[in-house]
């Protein structure tokens, strides 16, 4: 289960909106490459790890993918927060303003909403750990791709926060697959099936 | 939010940070002695600012809401995307 703590990960506090950024950011909301994908893809696979290990690091991983998600989402409230219709119009969101006015929904940068599709939960701890590897430098590449659309320092700071949890993670990751794949090496089958 | 509030709420987030990293270190680390150390200190200053951001300014989970018997601080507080 989990408890929720009424504070961020790490601080936003964004004094100039900027709808054209918003609609960029938004897609580490609900992308293909986003923190809801993330945290959704680590705490499905993390039922079937082989060792507790394993599911340790992708629960907190997960976890901590949840907390990026609130902050991803709080950078886009602030900067379409009070911006008028006409505004976000001018600056390519006024298909999203259509549906959702200035509420904050999971799509991609393109207006494409989430889909599970972006992920697996193989149930092969090789192929998981490997996709959650590639998937933390997609996210990592994504926030450098953000970050230099934007001068804003307001928006840099937590950017720049967020890519370099990629890098942590994606680190965790190969420390974690390196030893899940020790623990198969010692046994006759790559992977003990209950069946 | 007040400067006070701020400037407590901001070392309670570095602090738990600390912990949060650090956590994940140990998660392929579990027997590494000196990072336990350092996070069994480092729980301990994050707990210590957290209950004096609690003290202060309001609660940072529901269970914390307990500084007053007159209302339910915990509806009542404003949430982070909207601290200005
Ligand atoms: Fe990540």
């Amino acid at each position: 289960m989990w408890i929720y703590e009424k504070k961020l990960e790490y601080p936003i506090k964004i004094r100039t909106c900027n709808p054209t950024m918003a609609k960029y950011i938004i897609t580490q909301y609900g992308g293909p490459d986003g923190e809801l994908g993330a945290s959704l893809r680590y705490l499905s696979q993390r039922f079937s790890m082989p060792t507790n290990e394993a599911k340790a690091t992708l629960n907190d991983i997960g976890t901590e993918e949840l907390a990026h998600l609130e902050m991803v989402g709080s950078m886009v409230y602030q900067l379409i927060r009070g911006v008028p219709v006409k505004e976000l119009e001018k600056y390519g969101l006024g298909s999203y303003f259509t549906q959702h006015d200035h509420a904050i929904y999971p799509v991609d940068a393109s207006g494409v909403p989430y889909s599970a599709a972006s992920f697996q939960s193989m149930g092969d701890p090789v192929a998981d750990l490997t996709e959650d590897l590639a998937a933390e430098q997609k996210a990592r590449a994504t926030y450098e791709n953000l970050i230099n659309l934007t001068d804003d320092p307001d928006v840099i700071d937590p950017l720049r926060f967020l890519r370099a949890r990629e890098i942590v993670h994606f680190q965790r990751f190969g420390e974690t697959l390196d030893k899940v794949q020790d623990e198969l090496g010692k046994k006759k089958y790559f992977v003990n099936k209950p069946y | 939010m007040d400067m006070d509030c701020e400037r407590a709420i901001r070392e309670v987030m570095a602090a738990d940070f600390t912990c949060y990293d650090l956590a994940l270190y140990l998660n392929t680390h579990p027997f590494d002695t000196r990072a336990l150390a350092v996070y069994y200190s480092s729980v301990q200053r994050a707990r210590s600012l957290r209950e004096n951001y609690e003290r202060m300014c309001g609660p940072l989970t529901a269970q914390a809401s307990t500084r007053t018997l007159n209302c339910w601080e915990w509806a009542l507080t404003p949430w982070p995307w909207e601290w200005q």
